[in-house]
């Protein structure tokens, strides 16, 4: 199975096992990382989910929509390779992935 | 006689409470805690059942808030199945399925229970409300055999039902008593915007709309009976008209409160070691001068649970959150900031004819809220006026290709 490497907030690594096809969002609340809040589920609604992910790998991801792009703004954590892991799907492609989960605000 | 005991007793296992118990050991608490719920379930998210869950978008576990292997790792007992009827604020302790459990602290997150018809025929089979798995459950088990669903209560529950079973194909006729849906939480222009939509997408609204009983043969649902004397002909009747706080154990055992409990900014009750969050606890918001109000939403009754556990935990901080909402129907995001309530004007940036605009509410001459849809800058950008309670002209904020963020001025 792919791995998806998710580093907690006080800065450990964690190779995960991870199904393709699922948001990380989910993959990561469904591991037991309590550092993922994800409060509104996955609705685009608020900025809980706000992940980091590898600068090498962005060009992997989806584009990001501009609703995505503006929610994100809501967190002063924001960096170049923020983005809402409720709207990231993984995939085969991206075995090996790290992803920071952010501070909260 | 007490078999068990916790340092942190919580009752209710929705949003709230389960951020209290994750809460509780992110912050290093070595105690005991137990979660008490009366549903069968773990602690799952009660918004997608109006919405992704009821649609079938989402199956049981991923709306599960935690996984189950979490709580036991973190030493978390939840104890599902069980209704907690009673407190002994001296004894400190809850009963529950007869079982006397004692407390240190206890945290009141039992959230509502769905208020109900109460006309005749509001006990057919096949007339359902939406707070629980099972209440979706059935909802989506009844939905292969009809055709026609009567949805009573224009509210976000309501509409987001309707939502969904209109998607579903379903005939939907939603009954909202007032002139207007979502009367009672936004302004008149995004309620016109609402019925438009559903009204495109099929759905019969009424308004004024005086419905007089519910009409039934061998025990389940065939119709509705309106005032007028006509008859509207359905197999499922789904009742979105509110909630009524679930608090009356703590009310019985002393502490204050008549809507809901009454909680101080700490989320303290009247009564030693008890506290209370989320849907069922009425506070005094910061917001509305100080006005005592419930909120239900996931926002409150995840940030009461910060200040309940931080109060537990000997760091008392008061509840300041700025309170935001979200609801989804059809392919519209509806995104609140703030709270409208008791708004004197409002102003609407954009036009709702291009899907995309916002609704600023003000009070007094100040920003309070935003209802954005389909806008996530302006729900953002909002936030700074909201918590400022800025003062902006009415006809500069109208201005669509003027961002909020450059109408907010520190100082």
């Amino acid at each position: 199975m792919p791995t998806l490497i998710v580093t907690t907030l006080n800065g450990t690594d964690h190779p995960i096992d991870a199904d393709v096809g699922r948001p990380i969002m989910e993959i990561i609340r469904d591991k037991g990382f309590e550092d993922m809040l994800a409060l509104c589920g996955g609705s685009k609604s608020c900025a809980t989910c706000h992940v980091y992910v590898d600068p090498d790998k962005l060009s992997l991801l989806p584009p990001m929509p501009q609703d995505e792009d503006e929610l994100l703004d809501s967190s002063s954590h924001r960096q170049p390779n923020s983005r809402l892991s409720c709207q990231i799907t993984f995939t085969a492609a991206l075995d090996g992935l790290r992803v920071v989960i952010a501070p909260e605000d | 006689m007490v078999i068990r005991a916790f340092d942190v007793v919580i009752v209710g296992g929705g949003h709230g409470g389960a951020q209290a118990a994750t809460l509780l050991r992110q912050q290093g608490f070595t105690g005991s805690v137990a979660i008490i719920g009366d549903e069968p379930d773990l602690p799952y998210e009660r918004p997608p059942l109006s919405k992704e869950y009821l649609s079938g978008e989402k199956n049981f576990s991923r709306i599960l808030l935690r996984p189950e292997a979490f709580w036991a790792e973190r030493d978390i007992t939840l104890l599902t199945g069980m209704l907690v009827t009673a407190i002994d604020p001296v004894a400190k302790t809850v009963t529950a399925n007869d079982e006397l459990i004692g407390y240190t602290h206890l945290v009141w997150a039992a959230g509502g229970r769905p208020r109900r018809l109460a006309c005749a025929g509001h006990d057919l089979s096949g007339v359902l409300t939406v707070r629980t798995r099972a209440d979706a459950d059935a909802m989506k088990a009844a939905l292969d055999r009809i055709d026609t669903v009567v949805v009573v209560g224009g509210g976000y529950i309501g509409l987001e039902a309707a939502a969904v079973l209109a998607k579903n194909g379903k005939k939907v006729v939603v009954l909202e008593a007032l002139p207007r849906v979502l009367a009672r939480v936004a302004g008149e222009p995004l309620s016109r915007f609402y019925e438009a939509e559903h009204r495109a997408h099929g759905v019969d609204i009424r308004l004024n709309a005086r419905m007089d009983h519910i009409l039934g043969r061998d025990g389940h649902v065939t119709g509705v009976q309106m005032a007028d004397g006509e008859v509207i002909p359905c197999q499922l009747v789904i009742v979105g008209i509110g909630i009524i706080p679930s608090v009356e154990p703590v009310i019985a055992a002393g502490a204050a409160g008549s809507n809901g409990v009454d909680v101080d900014a700490f989320c303290r009750t009247s009564l030693p070691d008890i506290y209370a969050v989320g849907d069922c606890a009425a506070h005094e918001s910061r917001h509305l001068d100080g006005q005592r109000i419930r909120l239900e939403s996931v926002q409150n009754a995840n940030d009461q649970a910060a200040v309940a556990v931080k109060a537990i935990l000997g760091n008392p901080a008061p509840y300041t959150a700025t309170p935001w909402f979200w609801s989804n129907q059809y392919d519209l995001r509806l995104q609140t900031m703030g709270l409208s309530t008791g708004y004197d004007d409002l102003v609407v940036r954009g036009d709702p004819a291009s899907r995309s605009f916002s609704i600023v509410y003000f009070r007094q001459g100040r920003v309070t809220a935003l209802d954005c849809v389909n806008l996530t800058r302006d729900y953002v950008q909002g936030r700074k006026l909201v918590e400022a309670r800025a003062t902006i002209d009415r006809v500069a904020i109208a201005k669509v290709g003027t961002a909020l963020k450059d109408l907010y001025v520190v100082g």
